[in-house]
């Protein structure tokens, strides 16, 4: 065992002696933790797709996505003959609040939006990565 | 005759919510339905049992519902949890047709004598059930789809349709709104509903595949 082989096994112990977690370790409790925390935020963005409160005339998500169906997220990001661009899926939600919902688009890393994605991709687990498919 | 397949009570439809607006709010949220499964339920099956034991077997007969008489896709109610039963009224009938609403989109199908046409919607596009991927889904084979809604075209994946049902075959001309018009006709040989211009698989277009 070389010196720094010993430094970084004592450095380790004194952070486990410490109680710190090992960098390259994990439990179940934490991932039973980081689980609830994303079904948390997935539970955040279901509310948020069925409730008119992200635009202004009363239109939701789901009256023409129910399940988040044929929003496609794991072909983004993509083409968008519209929009004349490839995007990704939160520049596309921002087009579908700011039309059909009349409401205004969210910053890319506004909670609301994290939920959002998170919502359409959880309902879409399962599905290979097709990236620019149409 | 005219079957009323959503069985609600008067709870859910006056008592539940304070306003009919947020009924309907609700009701956009369809994707996890707090009514009852959609049913034609016993009182109203009995009722169609006598009515139709007075009715000649060779006697077309056209039969309107909301919901699918068909089972389809339970989680949206494309459903109707006794049509099993429903159609097992209507097999001794020599020709039957089931005109249905609520799945905004065109479907069409053949259950032995029974042709199956749903209709269109002006309000908002529904995708197919396949396009939701935790679905357990039967739409009908003999569907063609629509084309996939286009978002920017507000209009698009909505419209109305003529039904001529004068020889007891229900013939759909579809006229939807920023898209080519389909017409669903029932094929005498094939003895089923077919799409005139997409029925066989070599005709059809890429937006017609749905996932």
């Amino acid at each position: 065992m070389s010196t720094y082989q010993k430094m970084a096994m004592a450095l380790c112990l004194a952070f486990a002696a410490d109680g710190s977690a090992l960098a390259d370790e994990f439990t179940e409790a934490d991932v039973q933790r980081w689980q609830q925390q994303f079904m948390s935020v997935v539970s955040e963005g279901r509310e948020l797709w069925t409730s008119p409160k992200l635009g202004t005339n009363g239109v939701a998500c789901a009256q023409c996505h129910p399940n988040a169906a044929n929003t496609h997220p794991e072909t983004y990001p993509k083409f968008q003959k519209q929009l004349g661009k490839v995007v990704p899926l939160w520049q596309m939600i921002n087009w579908c609040l700011k039309n059909p919902l009349e409401g205004q688009p969210l910053a890319a890393d506004d909670p609301k939006m994290t939920a959002l994605q998170a919502y359409v991709t959880y309902e879409r687990r399962g599905v290979k990565l097709e990236p620019g498919k149409h | 005759m005219v079957l009323n397949s959503i069985r609600t009570y008067d709870d859910w439809t006056f008592k539940r919510w304070p306003t009919a607006e947020q009924r309907m709010l609700e009701m956009a949220g369809l994707d996890n339905p707090n009514s009852s499964p959609f049913m034609v339920g016993e009182e109203q099956r009995l009722w169609l049992e006598k009515d139709l034991d007075k009715v000649d077997k060779n006697t077309p007969v056209v039969v309107f519902s909301h919901s699918p008489l068909q089972k389809i896709y339970k989680g949206w109610n494309f459903w109707t949890e006794d049509a099993d039963q429903i159609q097992a009224l209507l097999k001794p009938f020599k020709k039957v047709s089931v005109i249905y609403g609520h799945v905004h989109q065109i479907q069409y199908n053949q259950i032995g004598n029974i042709s199956f046409n749903s209709v269109m919607a002006t309000a908002w596009p529904w995708p197919y059930p396949q396009s939701y991927a935790q679905a357990e889904q039967y739409l009908p084979k003999l569907t063609v789809p629509m084309n996939r809604a286009d978002p920017f075209f507000e209009r698009d994946a909505t419209g109305w349709q003529f039904i001529n049902v004068a020889d007891g075959n229900a013939d759909l001309n579809f006229t939807l709104s920023d898209n080519t018009g389909r017409i669903v006709r029932y094929n005498d040989t094939q003895k089923r509903p077919e799409d005139t211009r997409y029925q066989d698989e070599k005709t059809r277009i890429i937006p017609q595949t749905h996932y």
